[in-house]
């Protein structure tokens, strides 16, 4: 009983203050100091998200799962790059501080964790990113065969749209005069109508439709009438 | 002696009257050639907002001609001093240990012929110790010479000539103020130039009100879009009848978990990579509860990898509940539920890994999504997985829509919840946030009538209306 109704009270309570904080500029401050309460309570979770990290690859390695390798890798650059970190290698003092050795930051330029991050962690991050380009292919690839009439509206539009954002359409409809009546035509300027009127009427449609959500949906949680992100519904 | 003290006493004199004659012919100059100052600067506290703004008034002055604009500026706060003061000593100390550094390698190389990778150190350590030197003696380190009246500014804004006035905002409110006024024109040469900095204002602290008045409109629209969704719930209550579309993504779900279970893979379900306190995270929280259920009742595998060690403490209390529910606690398994990392590419790597590797019969994606949306959509789909999406980024909905089997849009996946419980009071609040959206859509029609009769007819009076309701009533 109390495990559900403290969360729940603690929930309405600050909840409702942090409502009215937004209109009461004295409590404003308060309110910031439930963003840092938040900062310490995912601290907290770090170390479980940690220890479920060690448990689940270490268990892969004693294993031998599928991939139990990859865990060794995971396992290995977290550790190195907990030690590079916490024993601040290759950082120089701070500027202001010079006879201080701890008083740089780990991100200075230079240090054994900004090279990590950034000839190690960047470029794969980059990798993962650009794969999307292949992805957008293949999605693409699927979503405009001309099925049915709606199918052939949305390769239509697509077609303009990107032939819009090359050299390419610019040159297609280029013998348009720019400053004639039918210049609406351009191809480049069709795209940009598409984007400004057509596809900005629909995303903020939905968008007013997620704000009523989130307001509706913060309201059941305020009220307790929503239960389910405290495991289960009643 | 004596003769000697006396010419140099001369020379000195001599010196000084030719020097104040030039600066004050250089002076003469540029009161000729400067506009004139404004006059009368005066700068109070906005009354009724949330504190941070400041009105600042002038008097042009009185030959105004050719005046293109005026430079408003505010005096530093405190902080903003040491913070400036902070910076200019680091970046001193640096420019020292640079200098000191280039100096010895110089040295070492030129005059002791070492290699520069055998000076390199040596050359370190004595930079670090000018640095220490320079560092213990704070009056080598010069600081930027203040402005106008002993008081360093910063520029706010240059407003056209026919401006009186400027409301500062973004200003510090436990902060005092003061602001000088410039006046620009063409100088002989055609380039703009500033005249004398005017006379301080007042110091002003832009404090706040006890209730921001500006937030006033935003109180009653939250009350009225609050208060119909309070009352559909009690209409539930009172046993009004409701009906809610059916919402195909969700009822896919028991189709996914029966297929899994029959082909005897798992299943995988992502719950976005934003912490708890982002609401898409708790929708789909919400969801992962449902799906736990159903798989707990098929005895089908569910693995939540999770990018918040947060999210994996709140999914593993949700799943356990789950299989409490479906009276399969034995089978409930925590190690399903684990953290991956933060990074989102690194999040998203993984879970790649993941499908294709484990080849799940199901994918889940509930929550908040960015560039990594299509990436896992697409692996998901290339090896056969039944995929149900659900986000309230308009961004990422095009990617899943065009790669999953069911996508829940914005308002229907924070819907769930309450589609998924079945309760009355839930449903009230669903029919009450479609009564929300029809007020908001009557409101829209409203005003795009009269921004449209304005634009058309150039009237004055509905411009300033609707400019009124833009920025003051929406824009509290």
């Amino acid at each position: 009983m109390l495990k559900r109704n403290v969360p729940l009270l603690i929930t309405a309570l600050v909840g409702v203050f942090l409502i009215v904080a937004n209109f009461f500029p004295s409590l404003s401050a308060m309110s910031e100091d439930f963003t840092v309460f938040f900062g310490i309570i995912a601290a907290m979770a770090f170390v479980l998200g940690g220890g479920s990290l060690l448990k689940v690859h270490l268990k892969k390695i004693s294993d031998r799962n599928a991939g139990w390798a990859f865990s060794l890798i995971v396992l290995g650059t977290f550790a190195i790059t907990l030690a590079v970190g916490l024993l601040k290698i290759g950082v120089p003092p701070n500027p202001t501080f010079p006879d201080k050795p701890w008083s740089g930051s780990v991100n200075a330029d230079g240090t054994a964790f900004e090279w990590i991050y950034e000839y190690a962690l960047k470029p794969l991050s980059a990798t993962m990113f650009a794969m999307l380009a292949f992805y957008i292919a293949s999605a693409a690839f699927r979503a405009f065969r001309a099925k049915n009439i709606e199918a052939i509206l949305l390769l239509g539009t697509a077609f303009i749209i990107l032939l819009g954002r090359t050299f390419a359409g610019y040159y297609l409809t280029s013998w348009i005069p720019i400053d004639g009546p039918f210049s609406g035509l351009r191809i480049e300027e069709l795209s940009v109508y598409i984007m400004q009127v057509f596809n900005t009427a629909g995303s903020r449609a939905i968008i007013i439709g997620i704000a009523l959500g989130i307001a509706s949906t913060s309201l059941k949680i305020l009220m307790g009438l929503d239960r389910s992100y405290l495991g289960g519904g009643n | 002696m004596n003769g000697l003290q006396a010419n140099l006493r001369s020379t000195v004199s001599t010196s000084r009257a030719v020097i104040a004659l030039v600066s004050i012919g250089i002076a003469a100059s540029v009161a000729t050639a400067a506009p004139p100052a404004p006059t009368d600067v005066e700068a109070q506290d906005v009354a009724g907002d949330g504190g941070g703004s400041a009105l600042v008034r002038w008097t042009a002055p009185a030959e105004a001609e050719g005046i293109t604009g005026y430079q408003v500026w505010r005096s530093e706060t405190a902080k903003e001093t040491g913070d400036r003061d902070a910076t200019e000593r680091a970046d001193a100390l640096a420019a020292a240990e640079t200098e000191a550094f280039e100096n010895e390698q110089r040295r070492l190389v030129d005059v002791e012929g070492l290699s520069p990778e055998a000076a390199a150190p040596r050359s370190r350590a004595v930079a670090r110790q000018a640095a220490i030197s320079l560092a213990r003696d704070p009056a080598a380190l010069t600081v930027t010479e203040t402005g106008p009246h002993d008081t360093h500014w910063i520029l706010v804004d240059t407003v056209s000539p026919a401006e009186g006035s400027l409301e500062v905002s973004k200003l510090d409110p436990d902060s005092s103020y003061t602001f000088i006024v410039y006046s620009v024109a063409p100088g002989p040469d055609g380039r703009p130039e500033r005249s004398e900095a005017s006379a301080p204002s007042g110091p002003v602290i832009p404090a706040a009100a006890v209730l921001n008045l500006f937030r006033l409109p935003l109180l009653i629209i939250l009350l009225a879009l609050c208060g119909v969704v309070l009352l559909f719930i009690l209409l539930a209550r009172r046993g009004m009848p409701l009906k809610i579309r059916t919402i195909a993504g969700l009822a896919a779900v028991d189709e996914a978990v029966g297929r899994a279970t029959e082909m005897g893979r798992p299943m995988l379900y992502i719950n976005g990579i934003q912490d708890m306190d982002d609401l898409q995270t708790v929708a789909g929280v919400t969801v992962l509860g449902r799906v736990a259920k159903t798989a707990a009742e098929y005895d089908a595998r569910i693995e939540v990898p999770t990018s918040r060690s947060l999210v994996m403490s709140a999914a593993r209390e949700t799943v356990q509940a789950s299989y409490l529910t479906a009276g399969r606690s034995d089978s409930y398994n925590p190690d399903l539920i684990y953290y991956v990392t933060d990074e989102q590419f690194g999040f998203t790597a993984y879970v790649s890994g993941l499908i294709v590797r484990d080849r799940p019969a199901a994918c889940f994606y509930m929550g908040a999504f960015f560039a990594e949306s299509l990436i896992l959509a697409e692996t998901g789909n290339s090896v056969g997985a039944i995929q149900i999406a659900g986000t309230a980024m308009p961004s990422q909905l095009p990617f899943f829509v065009a790669a999953c089997d069911y996508t829940l849009i914005g308002e229907e996946f924070f819907a769930a919840s309450a589609y998924l419980s079945g309760q009355p009071d839930q449903l009230g609040s669903l029919k009450g946030q479609d009564l929300g959206k029809i007020l908001v859509g009557v409101a829209l029609i409203v005003l795009v009538t009269l921004a449209t009769i304005a634009a058309i007819t150039g009237s004055t009076e509905i411009e300033s209306m609707v400019s009124f309701i833009k920025t003051v009533i929406l824009g509290g």
